[in-house]
This record gives C-alpha cells, structure tokens and sequence, in this order.
C-alpha cells in the first residue's frame, strides 16, 4: 500500500517537474509546479512528516503560487523562441544534467546510506507533528528561526522598493495621474 | 519503502529542475525551475531526517521553504520592474546588468 502510494505520488511530482520545464506557457508551468507540489506533500506525508507537508500545502500551493499567478497574469505570457541561439545547447544540457542525475544518486546512495543503513528506526508516533517541530523551532532552533522571519522582513521590503511605483515625481510637477504615460527612456533612465 | 528510493527520486527532480534552468530563457520559468531544486533539496532533506529518526531535518526543510519564499519575492519584484521598463524578459537579452 505504501508502496502504491509513493509510486503515483512519485509520478505525480516527476510529471509536474516536466511540465514545468517543457510547457511553452508560463501560466500552464505555474499549475504544473502547483501538481508538482501537491505530489511532494503526500511524499512527505508518506516519511511521517505532517507538518512540514501541512506547510508545503498552505505556503508554496496556497500563496506563493498565487503570487506567481498574478504575476504572470500581470506581465502576460512573452512568446519564447523555440529555436536556440547557441547551437547545440539543449544537447549539452541533457548531457551534463545526465551526469548530474548519475553523481547525485550515487553520492547519497554510497556513502550517505552505508553510514545509515537502509532500513531506519521505529518513530516514536508524534514524529513530525505540529508539536514536535514548534518545540524544536522555538527551543533548539530559536535564532535560525527570529533570523528567518528578519529575512522575510528584508524581502518584502525589497520587493516593494524593486517593483512599487514612484509617485511623487509626476505629482510634484503638477501632472494629473495617469495621463502621461512615461516613454521608454524616461522609464530606463528612473 | 527504502530509503533510496526517495533519495533517487530527489536527484531526478533536482536534474530536471537543472535542465529547465539551462534551457529556458523565461526569467520566470526559470524562477519556477529554481523552485523544483529546492524543493528535490527539500525532499531529500525530509528522506534524510525520517532515516535518522531526527526531526531537526524537517526543521532544515522549512527555512529552506522561507528562504524559496523570499528568493521569489524578490525574484518576481526584479520581473515586475523589468517589465515596467519595458524590456525584454528573455535572460538572453538581459545579460547586460545596465538598467
């Protein structure tokens, strides 16, 4: 049963990554990583981790893909260029992400593994729950986790400032709002 | 289930999140492929912790789940503005760091 479980979850997120990477249309690459994400939270939930797959489900699927959906909604699907400009690259990505796959598997299955063992210890049954990990974060994890939130503090302060609009050059010469519209290199050169 | 099985299933996502960044040219897509490696990275992570029997993995998983919210924050703040300016969202004609 587990192992049904983990195949088609499996499936699911492979298929999702897939998606991502060979649609043409970003809003379609989008609600394929949303699928993508969904497959990785009954993953986790499959390694007895609820809480970080309760997360997984309400900050990734819940609002950080929303944000790439008004996104893309705002700036409108760009027509990629099937062709590539440097000849050949797309074999050479293949290639080298070919070896990656190879080195990455057999690093964390040779060496990781022997030193653990494949077959791992009975978990206790509140493994991964709410409780155990806000004990962990707020007693062993204190400063990593104030740190974490300061960072996403710094962060939506800088998207505002890279992304907000700058009003008060149009109202300190006097323009009504919105009816001139910037050209080009006055918008480069702000 | 095996261990290695979520380990090999980690590394493919992480390949495939690596093929998208080397071959798409959508400053977007190419954010959202950022996003499959991390959360291949997250995978192994949470495989990782449940071997060990060791939660704090799981707690490595979620500050790198704070630290994908903030990468794309700013990521799609530096798209916005891109195309405020507009300029082309191709990182083939953005190679040039001029404004």
């Amino acid at each position: 049963m587990e192992a049904v479980v983990f195949f088609l979850a499996a499936i699911g997120a492979t298929a999702g990554a897939i998606g991502v990477v060979a649609l043409r249309n970003p809003f379609y690459s989008v609600l394929a990583l949303i699928a993508h994400l969904f497959s990785l939270a009954v993953l986790f939930l499959l390694l007895t981790s609820a809480f970080v797959a309760a997360a997984q489900v309400v900050v990734y699927a819940g609002a950080v893909m929303v944000l790439y959906v008004f996104v893309v909604s705002y700036v409108g699907s760009a027509h990629e260029p099937m062709l590539d400009p440097v000849p050949g690259q797309r074999l050479f990505a293949g290639l080298l992400a070919f070896f990656l796959f190879v080195e990455i598997s057999a690093a964390g299955l040779s060496s990781a593994l022997k030193a653990l063992g494949t077959h791992g210890p009975d978990v206790p049954a509140g493994f991964g729950d709410p409780a155990a990990i806000g004990t962990l974060l707020l007693e062993k994890f204190l400063v990593p986790f104030e740190a974490s939130s300061v960072l996403l503090l710094i962060a939506a302060v800088g998207a505002i400032v890279l992304a907000g609009r700058k009003r008060q050059g149009n109202s300190s010469k006097g323009t009504p709002p919105g009816t001139a519209e910037p050209s080009v290199k006055e918008a480069l050169t702000r | 289930m095996n261990i290695s099985w979520y380990i090999v299933l980690s590394a493919l996502l992480f390949t495939i999140g690596a093929i998208g960044i080397l071959v798409r040219r959508s400053p977007m897509v190419i954010l959202l492929c950022l996003e499959l490696m991390l959360n291949a990275g997250n995978l192994a992570l949470v495989a990782f912790s449940r071997e060990v029997g060791n939660a704090q993995g799981q707690v490595f998983a979620l500050v790198v789940m704070v630290i994908a919210a903030c990468e794309v924050v700013v990521g799609l703040g530096l798209i916005v503005a891109i195309f405020r300016r507009k300029l082309p969202l191709d990182v083939d004609d953005l190679r040039e760091l001029r404004g």
